[in-house]
């Protein structure tokens, strides 16, 4: 069964080619053929004063499903508390690397970025940097990922996805998903909401993303979706 | 944005006391035990999973709250509680024990948010194995009641639970399951209600006929829908069945590849499910007769996924009243399209009932450049399966290849999709002919406008596009890759800017790009296939156009990424070229190494390279010395190369000195090496007769020792030549004496260069000894010896200097 990506990469006329073999079975070793969403992350994308360059700070993180290693078997030994800390680092390895792609992406673009305040949600989403970034296999996730992110002013938005996934539906995700956290965390102003206010964002993904499954949300379903999620915040 | 109060929330958070931290756990512990909580216990359990978020380490909870918090998280009626109970229980670790994990949980239905927790705190295949047979069970069940329909309260969420666990572990799922969740899902894509969803009738979602039905679904155009429901279907509102048919075909794609081939090995099973069908749910909500339902299960399901992106793709067609929605019907195109090629994968004769559709929807988007990104899943479609529906499928890779990177080479997504599908088809293209490879110039259009984002890419990619007739093309394209970058720009800005700017920074580059004078250069440039010409005369004038580009970000990033893919290159050349090739390739290198766009630290790295692979090309097949000797020593001998590359002038006259000799070719001649002699001899004479050029620090020691080692070894193999040599080098001995050397303002460095000279002079006096340490023979430089301590290396280097030593007692060396 977990051949299922190398079958379908490979028409059944090219079986014989044992080349085609060899490098398909590679290909599907890459990873379990996951079609959904590892986890989305908010992290900062500037310089903090408390951190090493480079370093990023990661304010939300939601990942679906198990530690990898829980399945995996190399690191099937591993307790909670260190399958825990594998997964924060793994996360924080993420969250580095993209901080590196939008700063190299807005120094390429050399576009000068528009400071936008609370209540110009709108402008900054359509301001956002984006982009996508391969992961390659062990680094840090067990199999090869792609990490789509928005870089709205400060702050960083990632889906950590699989290689197949359809990216344009992860694209249209992730917006609407920025969206929200922008509008009901007030991410544009100083406060602190995100930190404190985490169970909203819990609430939004268990709607939007549930369980990392991205859902194919025409626009009266994401209304349906968009009313029960604001019937939350008003709490 | 991210303020300075955040921050310190989180050092707070992580560096609260334990004592403080304990008296924390029991208020809230207390704060738990009453009925009803308010406004402190939320703002309690917030600040909680803050602290327990903050840190990578893991915090364990007294164990009476840790109960208490799963308790909440099934008992309480209120949404935010359960979010947050189960967002503080998933920072902890699990309750440790056998048959410990929140026992709490098994005897109450499981809610998003419990199954949230469950799922990932799940230790083992065993864990998951168990949640998805409780799900199961769920399933099987009635909604919870649902007079304020909520999805919290609805049964949607077991799909993507059920996703989620098989993702990470296929097995955990029965043979049962699979067929019964086969079944079910036949049901909710095919057979769900085409009314539009009332308020939600208290009823199981299966069950009979909803009052007060407001009429049927529509179309994403308004139309009134004929046909069943899909993800492309509004309404007012939407009924349960509705919901499970989105998640259902969310899902599809990766239930077909996962469960593909049970049908396969279970046939038996199959034939029983065929006689149980006409009293399954099935018949229940499918009153529709249709010939599929005397199919088994899993080949109902790939007939119904058939027919659902066919009707998807009917869908796509139709003009959306909302912009969301025509993005949304895109994404439907690439998932329906994914599905059809997988369906066929697993029964190859759909194929022939898939083709019409599939042609018909490439001739419809081909066209339109906004529908791009649906165009590669259908290129994968006609790479899958075109061969087996005998389709031509030329026009489908001089789109994909050809428009797609030379019009959208600036969009991050689909270069990564583009190099994505590349990269994980590359056995299957490479078997049809490497189809992509005459479009490689336009390949590289996406490296050359966003280097960092796909220079991964291009590292498993390269390979592929180095063959012995694109070799000398692609190395010139590397090296112009800056180039491309300044080229694509300035395509890009003429474009959002037709007429030059009023006011914008004016480039001199821009207007040449426009120019008709310049047009040539750039066409060749931004070509999009191979094969007209390894590169261009005016490749300096280019160069001077784009001068100005030497500091743009763009181009200075991209400028970054071409040293490692040099490397490369380099080394997948070696593994296609033969001699006459890697003889060709030596020549670019010295030809381009003059001949290279001048940005900052530029030219010492690709020279770097150069060097790097210039002396493992001649170490591989040392006849390339002879070869190209012509060529090499008019490089080694012009004495500005000196100044300006010293790192490739140390290797090249390295490899002269190396390998001109009559072991590693029989056409290495007398004349040859005298000739080779006498240039070297000329460039060392007059680097150390005179000052620098002015404006040029001196020559790098290293270049001084590696023509004094080579003219030793040229003379070694030509014992007529030891004389000039040595009196050359006894000279350099007493220039040193004479206080400061013009050429050389290193003390240091003179010394170590007087301290070679003296060695080489040394072992000269004794030619044939110079011969068996300057050249020695084959034998000795293949690792064989290591394995013979007689002829190991040391000890016959140190009877030879013992020897040395006795005829010249005035120096003691070192070795």
């Amino acid at each position: 069964m977990i051949n299922a990506e190398a079958k379908h990469h490979m028409p059944t006329d090219c079986l014989n080619l044992s080349d085609c073999i060899e490098k398909t079975v590679t290909l599907s070793d890459i990873s379990l053929f996951t079609i959904m969403v590892q986890c989305f992350l908010i992290h900062t994308i500037c310089p903090v004063t408390t951190l090493a360059p480079g370093e990023s700070r990661v304010l939300y993180c939601r990942v679906f499903g198990p530690e990898e290693s829980v399945l995996s078997g190399n690191d099937c030994e591993l307790g909670p508390e260190h399958r825990r800390l594998l997964q924060k680092e793994k996360v924080a390895v993420v969250a580095r690397q993209v901080r590196s792609a939008v700063t190299l992406s807005r120094e390429a673009s050399g576009r000068v970025l528009v400071e936008t305040v609370l209540g110009e949600e709108a402008v900054a989403l359509q301001e956002a940097d984006s982009g996508v970034l391969r992961l390659r296999a062990g680094e840090p996730f067990s199999g090869e990922r792609s990490a789509l992110w928005l870089g709205v002013q400060s702050l960083g938005f990632t889906l950590v996805c699989e290689p197949h996934e359809n990216l344009l539906l992860a694209e249209g995700t992730l917006r609407n998903l920025t969206r929200h956290c922008l509008e009901n965390l007030r991410m544009l102003g100083a406060g602190s909401e995100v930190l404190l206010k985490s169970d909203r964002m819990d609430v939004l993904l268990d709607r939007v993303l549930p369980h990392g499954q991205l859902l194919f949300l025409n626009h009266r379903l994401a209304q349906t979706l968009d009313k029960e999620v604001a019937a939350y915040m008003t709490k | 944005m991210y303020a300075t109060g955040s921050e310190s929330l989180i050092k707070q958070a992580r560096e609260i006391q334990e004592a403080e931290l304990q008296k924390f756990y029991c208020r809230i512990s207390k704060l738990l035990q009453g009925k009803d909580h308010g406004h402190e216990t939320i703002n309690s359990l917030q600040r909680l999973r803050l602290i327990l978020s903050a840190t990578k380490f893991s915090r364990t909870l007294p164990d009476e709250l840790q109960r208490r918090l799963a308790s909440l998280l099934v008992s309480s009626s209120v949404e935010q509680l359960q979010v947050l109970s189960s967002a503080v229980l998933r920072e902890t670790l699990p309750p440790t024990g056998q048959g410990q994990k929140y026992n709490v949980l098994d005897n109450s239905p499981l809610t998003s948010h419990a199954a949230g927790l469950l799922l990932s705190q799940a230790g083992s295949q065993a864990d998951l194995a168990a949640l998805s047979s409780v799900i199961l069970r769920n399933l099987e069940g009635r909604p919870s009641d649902g007079s304020s329909h909520t999805l919290m309260h609805s049964h949607t969420h077991t799909l993507p639970l059920l996703n989620a666990i098989i993702t990470y572990s296929p097995e955990s799922l029965t043979e049962d399951h699979v067929t019964l969740l086969s079944k079910k899902m036949v049901d909710w894509l095919r057979y769900a209600t085409a009314q539009q969803g009332t308020v939600v009738s208290s009823g199981g979602f299966f069950t009979g006929p909803r009052s007060r039905q407001p009429g049927p679904i529509a179309e994403l155009d308004g139309s009134v829908s004929g046909d069943f429901f899909t993800v492309l279907c509004v309404s007012q509102a939407f009924s349960e069945d509705q919901w499970m048919n989105v998640h259902s075909f969310s899902m599809l794609r990766r239930w077909l590849l996962t469960y593909h081939s049970v049908t396969d090995g279970n046939m038996s099973q199959d034939a029983e499910d065929r006689s149980e069908i006409e009293g399954s749910v099935v018949s229940m909500v499918s009153v529709t007769s249709s010939s599929s339902r005397l199919l088994p299960p899993r080949e109902r399901l790939r007939e119904k996924a058939f027919l659902y992106c066919q009707r998807l793709i009917e869908q796509s067609d139709r003009k959306a009243v909302k912009r969301a929605d025509s993005e949304l019907q895109k994404a439907c195109l690439v998932e329906a399209v994914c599905i059809l090629d997988c369906v066929c994968v697993e029964d190859s004769p759909l194929v022939y009932r898939a083709f019409p559709c599939v042609k018909a929807l490439y001739g419809r988007l081909s066209a339109d450049l906004a529908y791009a990104r649906v165009l590669l899943p259908l290129a994968h479609f006609y790479l899958n399966h075109g061969d087996a529906a005998a389709v031509d499928s030329e026009c489908v890779w001089r789109l994909v290849f050809g428009r797609l990177p030379a019009e959208l080479f600036n969009e991050a997504l689909l270069a990564h999709e583009v190099l994505s599908f590349l990269r994980l088809n590359l056995p299957l293209l490479q078997h049809r002919g490497a189809l992509h490879l005459t479009f490689f110039p336009n390949l590289l259009k996406f490296l050359a406008w966003d280097s960092p984002a796909v220079i991964d890419d291009f590292v498993d990619l390269l390979p592929s596009l180095v063959t012995a007739g694109t070799a000398v093309e692609l190395l010139h394209s590397l090296l112009d890759l800056p180039c491309l970058s300044a080229a694509l720009f300035l395509q890009y800005r003429s474009a959002c800017f037709p007429i030059s700017e009023p006011g914008g920074r004016g480039l001199s580059s821009l207007e040449a790009f426009r120019s008709p004078a310049h047009r040539g250069l750039f066409l060749f440039l931004l070509r999009g296939e191979a094969g007209s010409g390894d590169t261009i005369d005016r490749l300096s004038v280019l160069h001077e156009i784009l001068a100005e580009a030497a500091d743009w970000p763009r181009v200075v990033q991209c400028a970054q990424t071409v040293p490692v893919l040099l490397h490369v290159y380099f080394n997948a050349v070696v593994t296609v070229a033969d001699g006459k090739l890697l003889a060709q390739i030596i020549l670019v290198l010295l030809e381009r190494s003059s001949l290279l766009l001048n940005i900052h630290k530029y030219t010492p790295e690709i020279h770097r390279v150069f060097s790097c692979h210039l002396l493992r090309m001649c170490k591989l097949r040392p006849s390339l010395v002879v070869d190209q000797w012509h060529e090499l020593l008019e490089f080694a001998g012009t004495t500005g190369n000196v100044y300006s590359k010293d790192d490739l002038y140390t290797h090249v006259v390295w490899v002269l000195g190396e390998y001109l000799s009559v072991s590693c070719d029989p056409r290495c001649t007398v004349e040859r090496i005298t000739s080779c002699f006498e240039s070297l001899e000329a460039v060392l004479f007059e680097i150390t007769s005179s000052a620098p050029p002015p404006g040029q620090s001196g020559p790098a020691p290293r270049v001084i020792t590696s023509l004094m080692s080579a003219l030793a070894k040229l003379a070694s193999r030509s014992h007529d030549l030891i004389p000039r040599v040595s009196l050359f080098l006894s000279k350099m001995r007493t220039l040193s004496r004479g206080g400061s050397v013009p050429w050389c303002s290193n003390e240091e460095d003179v010394v170590a260069i007087v301290t070679r000279g003296e060695e080489l002079l040394s072992l000269l006096k004794l030619p044939s000894v110079a011969q068996s340490v300057l050249t020695p023979p084959p034998r000795a430089t293949t690792p064989q010896w290591h394995r013979d301590t007689n002829s190991a290396l040391p000890l016959r280097l140190r009877a030879l200097t013992r020897h040395t030593d006795s005829h010249t007692h005035t120096h003691t060396h070192s070795h």
